[in-house]
């Protein structure tokens, strides 16, 4: 593999394979920015991969009152997952469990889009009756009476089937520590890209996987090439300087919000420099015949 | 270019402008335009007649100067835009769908009726039985926006079913009559009985009014919906988005009929 060296980072020649995945974006708003990031912060709990999670969840980003439906502080939740089925699914079951329940919410749809998927029409028939509907225009929200006063929830909100999930960097690092500078300073950078999440614990994930496993029924294992205490023993692909590998993964509702993410990362990185930092970047493929998506890093570079 | 339609005089017996509406005028030629028939008696009325016709595209009618006999105009909108610079009569925007029907002077009763998309806006009053359904009808609006600047007579929003209806001035009695669904908001003083044997829907007062011993006080609250419509209705009404963002005394009722409606004041 080539290797392109940045500010004394090395970046590998490769590229990050990604999937289409179906998205979705809401706005939970409530009497204060504290308790609409609560609300937002439990719906998108749990939420970290497909694979056991259903879906994949993240905050966006703030939003002021004023852009906001009902002039409260909110914030921007991103879902996606693999199928329109299991996003709606988690959809109405986490604004109901999360949102819902959580005291002074709200919830709007925040996707323009002619797929839709339904919320206050799910979650209208806690109301048992009481529910009120209100439309205005082309707009329809669902009034439920709670203990506190009312739950006001849109009705759909927007759907795409344009999302893409699986955008990644594999960061690799002399220590834990340097490592987590690196990752934690891509992180940063990343927030602020708008319609991109990172759904892992802060964003970061350190048991990166492969597909398959050497036992019957376990789909995805752990990525030994990467492990560093395995180095030597398996087929590794770590340096002999590596002692530290993180992964960021990133999903977009858009192909170009994920190469957008993935670029101010590695922007961040390579800005950092080794000594503090990443000794390396690498990303995470299957060859390329699995995802449709690919993020060349190469292209990405500033 | 838009449709200039130029009142001759104030005609002499009421007339029925539902022709003229965009959809079914485009692309008739001057002359064809001219021949369209709006006599409401024995007597022949024609746009000739009645009018000074200025060709345009239909998309976009105006008509400069109204009159209290201009009934059914506007009826069956579906989109575009008809500009009245004047009053009408009976009936104004019967049956609209879409687009936007602009009027600058007053209109007569049901103003409204049967509205189902789009916005009406009258700048004068508007008469009474507003949004009202007509005879042998089931309900009123079913949806849109209608707003009037000025005042609206007894019965405004009568049987209501989905939709908004501003007026920013005062309204007779029994306001938001029998209404089935749909907001009712009302700057001005309400007559007798708002809200009459409403079953569901919002009616919000711009303030405190006697109503039916069947309305009972559920306190006083700042909902987050009312928040909502407040920056919906922003651009067409100020005095509205003002009205909602106040705390609201709620009432719900009416109890003599289902119960689940509810009509608001400023606490």
């Amino acid at each position: 593999m080539r290797e392109i060296i940045k500010n004394g980072v090395r970046i590998d020649d490769t590229f990050a394979e990604a999937f289409p995945m179906r998205g979705t974006a809401i706005i939970i708003t409530a009497p204060n920015l504290k308790w609409a990031r609560q609300a937002a912060t439990t719906m998108t709990g749990f939420a970290t991969s497909v694979i056991g999670c259903g879906v994949e969840a993240g905050i966006d980003h703030e939003v002021a009152p004023e852009n906001t439906p009902d002039g409260r502080p909110g914030v921007r939740v991103l879902l996606l997952s693999m199928s329109t089925d299991m996003l709606q699914t988690q959809l109405v079951n986490r604004a109901g469990q999360c949102v819902l329940t959580s005291p002074g919410s709200a919830v709007f749809g925040d996707l323009a889009s002619p797929d839709r998927l339904a919320i206050g029409d799910s979650l209208r028939y806690f109301g048992d009756g009481w529910q009120i509907s209100k439309k205005f225009l082309d707009r329809h929200f669902w009034r439920i009476p709670v203990m506190d006063g009312e739950f006001l929830c849109e009705a759909t909100t927007g759907l795409t089937k344009k999302a893409v999930g699986g955008g990644n960097l594999l960061i690799m690092g002399t220590s834990f520590a340097t490592t987590m500078n690196a990752a934690e300073a891509a992180i940063e950078a990343m927030h602020g890209v708008e319609s991109a999440i990172m759904p892992f614990p802060g964003g970061i994930v350190r048991s990166g996987s492969k597909v398959g496993s050497k036992y019957a029924g376990v789909p995805a294992s752990t990525n030994d090439a990467y492990c560093p205490t395995l180095r030597g023993v398996t087929k590794s692909i770590l340096d002999a300087d590596v002692g530290a590998v993180l992964e960021i993964v990133i999903d977009g509702l858009t192909e170009s919000a994920v190469a957008e993410a993935m670029r101010v990362g590695l922007a961040a990185i390579i800005k950092l420099g080794p000594k503090d930092g990443a000794l390396r970047v690498g990303a995470g493929n299957y060859g390329g015949k699995l995802g449709p998506f690919h993020f060349h890093l190469k292209d990405l570079l500033p | 270019m838009t449709l200039v339609l130029t009142l001759k005089q104030e005609p002499d017996q009421r007339l029925d402008l539902s022709p003229l509406a965009p959809h079914l005028v485009e692309g008739k030629s001057a002359a064809e335009l001219a021949a369209i028939e709006l006599q409401t008696t024995r007597e022949t009325r024609t746009v000739g007649d009645v009018f000074n016709v200025k060709t345009g595209e239909a998309g976009s009618i105006r008509f400069e100067g109204g009159s209290s006999r201009f009934d059914n105009l506007g009826a069956g909108l579906k989109s575009g835009e008809i500009i009245v610079e004047g009053a009408v009569g009976h009936a104004a925007g019967h049956d609209m769908s879409g687009g936007r029907l602009t009027i600058h002077g007053d209109a007569g009763p049901f103003a409204g009726t049967g509205l189902s998309g789009g916005r009406l806006e009258i700048k004068g009053s508007a008469g009474d039985f507003l949004g009202a359904p007509l005879d042998g009808e089931m309900e009123g609006v079913t949806g849109g926006l209608i707003i009037v600047r000025g005042s609206a007579g007894n019965r405004t929003g009568d049987r209501l079913r989905r939709g908004t209806i501003v007026v920013e001035g005062a309204v007779g009695d029994y306001a938001g009559s029998r209404i089935i669904a749909g907001t009712l908001i009302v700057l001005g003083s309400a007559g007798r009985l708002p809200g009459y044997l409403m079953r569901r829907g919002t009616i919000v007062l711009g303030s405190a009014a006697t109503l039916s011993p069947t309305f009972i006080d559920c306190g006083a609250h700042n909902l987050v919906f009312a928040g909502v419509f407040a920056r919906l209705l922003r651009a067409d009404s100020k005095g509205a988005a003002e009205l909602l963002d106040k705390t609201l005394r709620r009432f719900g009722g009416d109890t003599a009929v289902l119960g689940k409606g509810e009509l608001f004041y400023p606490a």
